[in-house]
């Protein structure tokens, strides 16, 4: 139920996604996007669609995990598509009632729902194959520019990673204190929704308590063992760029190449109506 | 009237790389009257076990019968499968919320439907059991020491009355007193009103002491089922996986192997004295 939730959820695998550096898989996740949104031919989502089956392949993830993202977002995809399907005008093709079918509303809905399932499943693989610590590693040393400007990217960054560190922790001990309720006779799915807020209370005091003496701990065994910032501070493991890590931009490089000259063919095939 | 487990297994995350096989192929009959203590190394399934129980985790596989009904049923009352069956958690004192121990104490019972004036005779009758003054009882379970909230947490199960009491390692970071104390009180429930005892621990002495038969987990299987003279007479295979007998027990097999007349079958410091005294012909 809670264990749903994909974000911040690794999958230990042991595949070359997973030992690229996590800017490389930043960057990548980043280039991707942003080619969703910039090339809309069907051509150039089929060769979107055939880079993110080849990346899921080699990570070793198995599908249904990056699937289970996708769970999160079900409404939102829906809504999309409704709006989409009866809201755009154009050449009819159903007519039921007072609502119509457009032939670009199915074109639009089928791309707009694409899209969003490519960029949950995208964005999933990066999380899937970095470890959040990693992860926040990465985005790191990839804003460090910003220090310059005064932005605090070491706190922001140790923030993350504690709070990326957390989400499991947390889920476990909700699950623990709803058991240890649902064994005095607790019930948190009947009722009506006052009545269900109601019932949340014996879960959420002990869990929020939970949090906070671990907060408290926390800070004061990272106190304890001499942490204060960034200041100074070296990496046991910094971050370097390997030989497989100039692949992959190369790759990337590659990707973005052929997502452009497929978006070509499709607006000349369009243009000369040879579609 | 009784609990029967059935070829039972619990995979956790199933299908996933983090995918934990805790129980395999458990058979167990749990009658009605019986102290059991449940041991095992730490991760050998006992917590997981024990949820089961009260279903709270429903098996991969397998049946779980409460007085000859299988709790797996359709519209089985789970409800009222917890009322019967009451489960201490591991550090139960982390389940407290109420804005006084009283009230905390009084959930249950509440949940049960009860009327007031019958919840909060539970209640009071439930903290005396436990053991905790009266002058702590209006005030806020987080302003209690540990030991003390503990003993607020394990009230809050007993005011429901089970008939099956199920208690997950309740004396773990409590000092030797408050250990027997809740121990002694516990046992003391069980011989007047009969109810079954469970009781999951790492301490040889403490099951040595109070129960009447055994139950060894290892790696998710019941390795052993016997009453503690039997089991603790493995004690060398019990050291194989991460466990060993009570004291006394190596004590009473040293003094064997010199020569003594000693009851290696000991298990409890006083049948131990016995025994002793017995060979020194006093
Ligand atoms: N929520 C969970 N998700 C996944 N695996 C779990 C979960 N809870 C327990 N496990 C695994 O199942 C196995 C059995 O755990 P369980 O808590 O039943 O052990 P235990 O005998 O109670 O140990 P302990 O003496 O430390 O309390 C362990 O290997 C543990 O890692
Ligand atoms: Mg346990």
């Amino acid at each position: 139920m809670l264990r749903d939730m994909t974000l911040g959820q690794y999958y230990p695998a042991n595949s070359v996604i997973h030992r690229l550096d996590p800017r490389v898989k930043l960057a990548g996740t980043l280039v991707f996007i942003i080619s969703l949104f910039a090339f809309r031919s069907a051509e150039a989502y089929v060769a979107a669609t055939l880079a993110l089956v080849a990346v899921i392949r080699i990570s070793k993830v198995p599908p249904k995990f990056m699937m289970r993202g996708l769970k999160s977002i079900i409404m939102l995809l829906m809504i999309t598509v409704v709006f989409n399907l009866f809201l755009i005008r154009g050449t009819v093709v159903v007519r039921i009632w007072k609502l119509t079918i457009t032939k670009e509303g199915i074109e639009t809905a089928v791309f707009m729902a694409i899209r969003l399932i490519y960029l949950i499943v995208g964005s999933s693989i990066m999380t899937l194959t970095t470890t959040p610590n990693n992860l926040t590693d990465g985005l790191e040393k990839a804003l460090r520019p910003l220090n310059k400007i005064r932005v605090p990217v070491h706190d922001i960054a140790m923030m993350m990673s504690i709070a990326l560190r957390f989400i499991p922790i947390l889920m476990e001990e909700t699950d623990k204190i709803m058991k240890a309720q649902m064994a005095r006779g607790a019930d948190f799915e009947s009722g009506n929704l006052i009545q269900r807020a109601k019932n949340m209370v014996p879960l959420l005091v002990p869990l929020f308590i939970s949090a906070f003496r671990r907060a408290n701990d926390l800070a004061m065994a990272m106190e304890a063992r001499g942490y204060r910032g960034g200041e100074g501070r070296t990496k046991m493991k910094p971050l370097v760029y390997a030989h497989r890590d100039r692949m992959a931009y190369l790759v990337m490089l590659a990707y973005l190449l052929v997502m452009f000259g497929a978006n070509r063919i499709g607006f000349a095939a369009r243009i000369f109506g040879l579609s | 009237m009784s609990i029967k487990i059935e070829h039972l297994n619990y995979v956790y995350s199933e299908g996933t790389a983090f995918e934990k096989h805790a129980l395999r192929d458990v058979n167990l009959e749990l009658p009605d009257g019986q102290f059991i203590g449940v041991i095992g190394h730490t991760g050998s399934g006992k917590s997981t076990l024990i949820q089961h129980l009260n279903g709270l985790l429903k098996g991969t596989s397998g049946a779980v019968y409460y007085n000859g009904r299988n709790i797996y049923e359709e519209g089985y009352n789970k409800k009222e499968l917890r009322s019967k069956v009451g489960l201490v958690f591991q550090y139960p004192e982390y389940q407290l919320f109420e804005v006084d121990v009283f009230s905390d104490v009084c959930y249950g019972p509440k949940n049960l439907g009860l009327p007031a004036d019958v919840t909060e005779a539970r209640a009071r009758e439930a903290l005396r059991l436990v053991g905790l003054k009266e002058k702590h009882w209006k005030k806020s379970p987080f302003e209690l020491s540990g030991g003390q909230k503990r003993r607020a947490a394990i009230a809050g199960i007993l005011a429901m009355e089970p008939d099956v009491l199920v208690l997950d390692e309740p004396t773990a970071g409590l000092d030797p007193k408050g250990r027997d104390d809740i121990l002694d009180q516990i046992q003391r429930l069980h011989d007047e009103r009969h109810i079954t005892v469970i009781l999951v621990s790492h301490s040889m002495e403490d099951i040595a002491r109070y129960v009447e038969r055994i139950i060894v987990m290892n790696r998710g299987q019941v390795m052993f089922d016997d009453t503690p003279r039997e089991v603790f007479d493995h004690y060398r295979e019990l050291e194989q996986i991460g466990l060993a007998a009570p004291q006394v027990t190596y004590l009473m097999h040293d003094l064997a192997a010199r020569g003594w007349q000693a009851d290696v079958d000991a298990t409890t410091v006083e049948e131990a004295a016995a025994s002793i005294l017995k060979c020194l012909g006093r």
